[in-house]
């Protein structure tokens, strides 16, 4: 038994299924030199003319373009430039009818040539002397892609890292009526081979294969020719067949091996180019011209002359058939490409593209349009003509019934639209069409279920991450409890500090009795939270500056500052434990701050320390007050217990979220939102204000610069989610105003000694509020860009 | 400018259904005039009323399902229905015989089921068994070879006989098929099958006068010609090789292994082949597209299977003849058929290699 080598090497050419033999109409054509016409009055460009994405464009409106000058740029490996074909002016770039069966408009270069058709300066290589990739960048820079069909870019084709075993080059040219490829090697065999030497250096393949049809024998004689005995090159003539041009189908021929599905030609060692590109790739590299022209065949009994025409990429359809004589019928069909696979166009402007290899202008008695499609009745002729081996007529009947498991299971995708099927079907079925419009739908409900994988997956990622979040929290308070616990039994409990907060809890817990312990509990959480969030704290500030500096430096920096906001906090303070003796002295400062800085920066977090050590300092000062104080606040707390607490904070959270979306004015509706303001402070503020004040008492007595500064301002702040912002944007703003009211109406100095304070620190009261009014609206708009950014 | 859109390939080959069809009736032509030379013009007369009766049938259930009349009417898809019914009935059956078949063929099974292309069963042979099973004695009053007949039938004769029972000189048609001895003959596949059930050897049974050269005197000839005409169908592509070559394939393997095990009891395969409705059958009747497999390996087995079932029937059913049975239980074998023997797709594993 031979090697497939081997075989190859005696000649051999094997078969494949089905295919037809459409009469091939090429003699009109294959025997006239190729024409050479006059420079269009107008070119159009379009800036991508291959599979991938266009380049930059280089060129601006009114600029002047010399041939084969580069008017886009490739930015990616994709990109493949296009190039001016002649020298001329850019009138303009901008939509064009492109030449594609969809005759969407596509961004297009208008050139106006001058007729001088002046060459930019040229640089041929020779491919002996250089490396490959300044080959290959060549390749690319001359805009070459396939110029077979898809328009594949050519230099990623033949930039490969698996040994190749065959370069085919698809000369076969297998569609009726084109015969651009045939006279091009008729014309310019050397050229081509030339061509096929650099895509040899290139792959190194262990043979090239040069497939042919047999209806082309000048064509063949003048190849072999150039050929002369280089070694391992074969000229292999196929026998003419519809679709033998086939890539697929084409191996199959020359090499008896199919590309597995799903794969490319290269995973079985070959690489394929059209004769064509061949022909491109050696005018790029050795007469570094590039790809600015190319051979369209020209034909149709509409014409008076049909030929092969060398027409400019750009140049408009409608040129080029009024050259060949043109003469339209009612119900004119211009195709480009064959009658098999070509598309028909309803304009007729659209340009010669790098892909277009022929245009057809027939009359209707020569391609009579498609009857009346009738039933199909089961002949088989389809599946006999298949070069795919489908079942064509299994395929039309799952694609009128949208039945797109079966048409997987039958293989849709491997359908090659060559026509074959339809063309020998006797009920005139247009299969073709049919199958494109299944795998359009397959298309859109893969890209729809792929759409809702993704939604399902992000919305899972965000369940678990706020899943995970929310253990970690707990986790993370849990040691820091632990730590804590550890802490204090380690320093003995001999700090007056922690005595002091002893005592005072004691004295709370004397006083309110059991039900306290619930509140104590959620007391001890929320301390230990704020602890947390100190911790934090610390420890980015420890990364960016020294936090005793940063403190230092700041509080003295704004000392003013920092008096004003921490008397704004305490009349604010003040005043809610008159108006409200169930509900707490002071959650304000917490509150406030949490408006302040969502965001807690290291210097506003400064501030905020220096605020709560001013207020340390007054609380120091009046001490004996500032315990008692707590007591009626934390009596009354444990009344409203956990639940209904919480149930509280989520209306409030609602109505807050509700406010914010309304986007109210700060004056008009500060009503709903201060309703709701004393609920949620019935629970916190008792937590806040205890911890606040203990940690001051301690603060008081230990160094002002101690970790745990920040913690009371803090309490909330990194943690505030949209909601919480926004409710604390509401509170800030009511108490801003109800602040304005009541220092406009007298300035309320109910304790002379802490009204003191804020008289002589604070700045007129008209000022604060003012100030609030400013925090609100940032706190406001924090939020909802919090909102808005939140992911799905 | 603006052109006229179309969906590729803008180029079609010109064989339509209608072409196809009217090749297949051509193709019939040589099969159909050694027929009448042999059993009568009635066959003749029958094709007119069936064909008649088929289109008049159509016409009204396309009119009521809302369709085009004239243009599914010029695919002659219901012409060559009723020619295969006409000339497989015998020739001088009642007039009656062959309307109630083409219209059981045309309304019930090819347009109750859908049409053209959606009809489960050859309904050329779905009349052809309803007729068989209702009607057995007009359904199987074959006249013998017209070399054997007593009374020459004029074309006269054939419409008397068609219309009225009897011959215009007042035959019946029991009278007709009577030899010189008064005997009715039966068909050779009949005889043949009587001779054998009787303890009579193949041999034996041969030398009867309705045997003639290799089979049944007149049948071979017909055979022949629709052979012919088969082999026309063949050149023109109308048909492809693999049903009919697997139909007669298949008899013929089957019928040479029964015949060289006991030829004293066994028809030899030639006489198998040119019997009956062998060719017809095998040519026209097997390769009917709609109802047959679509796949290159289906179509062999469904040919193979058509072609067991005859021999299994001709030779220990309760029938003489037995393609109408055959093709109709092929023809409910083809959807599963179909399925597994979906050819390979370029470029995929075959089904076992997965």
């Amino acid at each position: 038994m031979p090697t497939l080598f081997q075989q190859i090497q005696a000649g051999k050419v094997w078969d494949f299924h089905g295919g037809i033999h459409p009469p091939s109409r090429k003699e009109r054509t294959n025997q006239k030199p190729v024409a050479l016409l006059d420079i269009p009055d107008r070119l159009y460009i379009p800036l991508r003319q291959h599979i991938g994405v266009a380049g930059k464009v280089l060129v601006k409106v009114g600029d002047r373009v010399l041939k084969g000058q580069a008017l886009t740029q490739a930015e990616n490996a994709m990109a493949v430039p296009v190039h001016a074909p002649t020298s001329g002016t850019v009138l303009a770039i901008e939509l064009h009818t492109s030449t594609h069966p969809s005759s969407l408009a596509e961004p297009t270069l208008i050139l106006a040539p001058d007729g001088m058709d002046e060459w930019r300066p040229r640089k041929p290589l020779d491919p002996e002397q250089v490396d490959l990739y300044t080959l290959l960048e060549r390749i690319q820079e001359s805009g070459i892609s396939g110029m077979g069909g898809a328009g594949f870019p050519t230099h990623i084709k033949v930039n490969v890292k698996q040994p190749v075993d065959y370069l085919i080059i698809n000369a076969v040219e297998c569609e009726p009526y084109i015969t651009a490829d045939d006279m091009l090697m008729q014309e310019r065999a050397s050229d081509i081979i030339a061509g096929i030497e650099i895509l040899v250096k290139l792959l190194s393949p262990k043979a090239v294969l040069i497939g042919i049809e047999d209806d082309k024998p000048i064509a063949v004689a003048s190849l072999k020719a150039a050929i002369g005995q280089k070694d391992n090159y074969f000229v292999r003539e196929v026998p003419t067949k519809y679709p033998s041009g086939g890539e697929k189908q084409l191996i199959q021929l020359l090499t008896n091996k199919e590309v597995p599905a799903g794969r490319r030609p290269l995973d079985i060692g070959i690489v394929m180019q059209n004769v064509g590109t061949a022909f491109a790739i050696a005018q790029a590299v050795l007469d570094d011209i590039p790809l600015i022209h190319r051979v369209v065949t020209v034909a149709g009994e509409t014409l008076a002359q049909q030929q092969n025409v060398l027409a400019l990429i750009g140049t408009p359809i409608s040129d080029l058939l009024n050259a060949c004589g043109f003469q339209a019928e009612p119900q004119q069909r211009i195709i480009v490409g064959g009658p098999m696979m070509g598309f028909a166009i309803a304009d007729w402007s659209v340009p010669v593209v790098k892909t277009t290899n022929c245009i057809l202008a027939p009359t209707e008695n020569e391609l009579g349009a498609a009857s009346d499609e009738m039933d199909c009745i089961r002949c088989g002729a389809c599946a006999d003509a298949c070069p795919a081996s489908l079942l064509p007529q299994q395929l039309l009947w799952y694609s009128k019934a949208h039945d797109q498991d079966k048409l997987a299971e039958y293989n849709l995708s491997d359908c090659i639209e060559c026509g074959a099927c339809a063309y020998v079907c006797p009920s005139e079925i247009p299969l073709v069409h049919y199958y494109r419009v299944a795998k359009a739908e397959i298309r859109e409900t893969q890209r729809e279920a792929l759409k809702a994988e993704q939604a399902k997956a992000r919305f899972d990622a965000r369940t678990e991450r706020l899943e995970r979040e929310k253990q970690e929290r707990l986790e993370r308070n849990q040691q820091l409890a632990a730590q804590r616990v550890a802490q204090q039994q380690a320093s003995g409990q001999t700090t007056q500090s922690a005595a002091a907060v002893q005592q005072a809890l004691e004295r709370t817990q004397q006083q309110s009795a059991q039900p306290l312990d619930k509140e104590q509990i959620i007391a001890e959480r929320e301390r230990k939270k704020a602890e947390a969030l100190a911790y934090q704290q610390q420890k980015q500030q420890a990364q960016t500056a020294t936090p005793a500096e940063d403190t230092t430096a700041t509080t003295a920096e704004d000392p003013r500052k920092a008096a004003i906001a921490a008397a704004l906090a305490r009349a604010k303070a003040k005043k809610q434990a008159e108006a409200q003796p169930e509900a707490v002295g002071q959650p304000a400062p917490a509150e406030t701050a949490t408006a302040d800085i969502p965001e807690a920066d290291a210097k506003k977090a400064a501030v905020a320390a220096a605020i709560a050590r001013a207020k340390a300092k007054k609380l120091a000062e009046a001490q004996p007050e500032a315990i008692e104080q707590p007591a009626p606040a934390e009596t009354a707390a444990p009344e409203v217990d956990a639940k209904k607490a919480a149930v509280a904070a989520a209306i409030a959270r609602a109505k807050a979220k509700k406010l914010a979306d309304a986007q109210p004015e700060a004056s008009e509706q500060p009503a709903p939102a201060e309703t709701a303001a004393p609920e949620v402070d019935a629970k916190k503020a008792a937590v806040a204000a205890a911890i606040a004040r203990a940690k001051a008492k301690k603060l008081a007595e230990a160094q002002p610069e101690t970790s745990e500064q920040p913690a009371p301002v803090e309490t909330a702040a990194p943690e505030v989610d949209a909601k919480k912002a926004a409710v604390a944007a509401a509170i800030a703003r009511a108490k801003a105003k109800k602040l304005a009211e009541q220092t406009q109406m007298q300035q309320i100095a109910s304790e002379p000694a802490t009204e003191a304070t804020v008289q002589a620190e604070a700045v007129p009261a008209e000022q604060d509020a003012k100030k609030a009014a400013i925090a609100a609206a940032i706190a406001r708009a924090k939020a909802k860009k919090q909102q808005n950014s939140e992911p799905l | 400018m603006s052109f006229k859109i179309a969906s590729s390939p803008h180029q079609h080959s010109q064989k339509t259904t209608a072409q196809l069809m009217k090749l297949v009736a051509l193709a019939a032509v040589p099969g159909i005039a050694v027929q009448a030379y042999f059993f009568g013009y009635g066959v003749l007369i029958q094709l007119l009323l069936a064909i008649s009766t088929a289109l008049l049938c159509e016409a009204a259930v396309l009119a009521l399902r809302a369709k085009k009349v004239k243009v599914k009417l010029l695919d002659h898809s219901a012409l060559v229905t009723a020619l295969l019914l006409a000339v497989a009935i015998p020739s001088y059956a009642p007039w009656w015989l062959v309307v109630i078949g083409t219209a059981f063929a045309i309304i019930v099974v090819k347009q109750l089921y859908g049409g053209l292309g959606n009809n489960l069963f050859n309904p050329a042979m779905a009349a052809y068994v309803l007729l068989l099973v209702s009607f057995p004695l007009p359904m199987t009053s074959w006249l013998p070879a017209a070399p054997l007949q007593q009374q020459s039938l004029s074309p006269a004769d054939a419409v008397c006989t068609i219309f009225t029972n009897f011959s215009c000189s007042g035959y019946s048609i029991s009278q007709l098929r009577q030899d010189a001895d008064g005997i009715s003959m039966a068909t050779p596949l009949d005889t043949l099958k009587t001779d054998l059930s009787q303890g009579y050897t193949t041999q034996e049974s041969m030398k009867k006068p309705v045997f003639g050269w290799l089979s049944g005197e007149g049948w071979f000839w017909v055979n022949l010609a629709y052979l012919l005409g088969g082999l026309f169908l063949l050149q023109q592509k109308v048909i492809q090789w693999r049903i009919p070559v697997a139909v007669l394939g298949s008899l013929f393997g089957f019928s040479l292994i029964a015949w060289l095990l006991s030829p004293d009891t066994n028809a030899s395969p030639l006489f198998q082949l040119f019997s009956g409705a062998t060719m017809l059958a095998a040519f026209f009747i097997a390769t009917d597209p709609v109802s047959a497999s679509t796949t290159e390996k289906g179509r062999l087995i469904f040919g193979a299977l058509i072609g067991g079932l005859v021999f299994v029937i001709r030779s220990y059913g309760g029938y003489p003849d037995a393609f109408a049975f055959a093709v109709m239980l092929a023809n409910m074998t083809v959807p599963l058929i179909d399925y597994y023997t979906q050819p390979r797709t370029y470029g995929h594993k075959s089904k076992g290699e997965r």
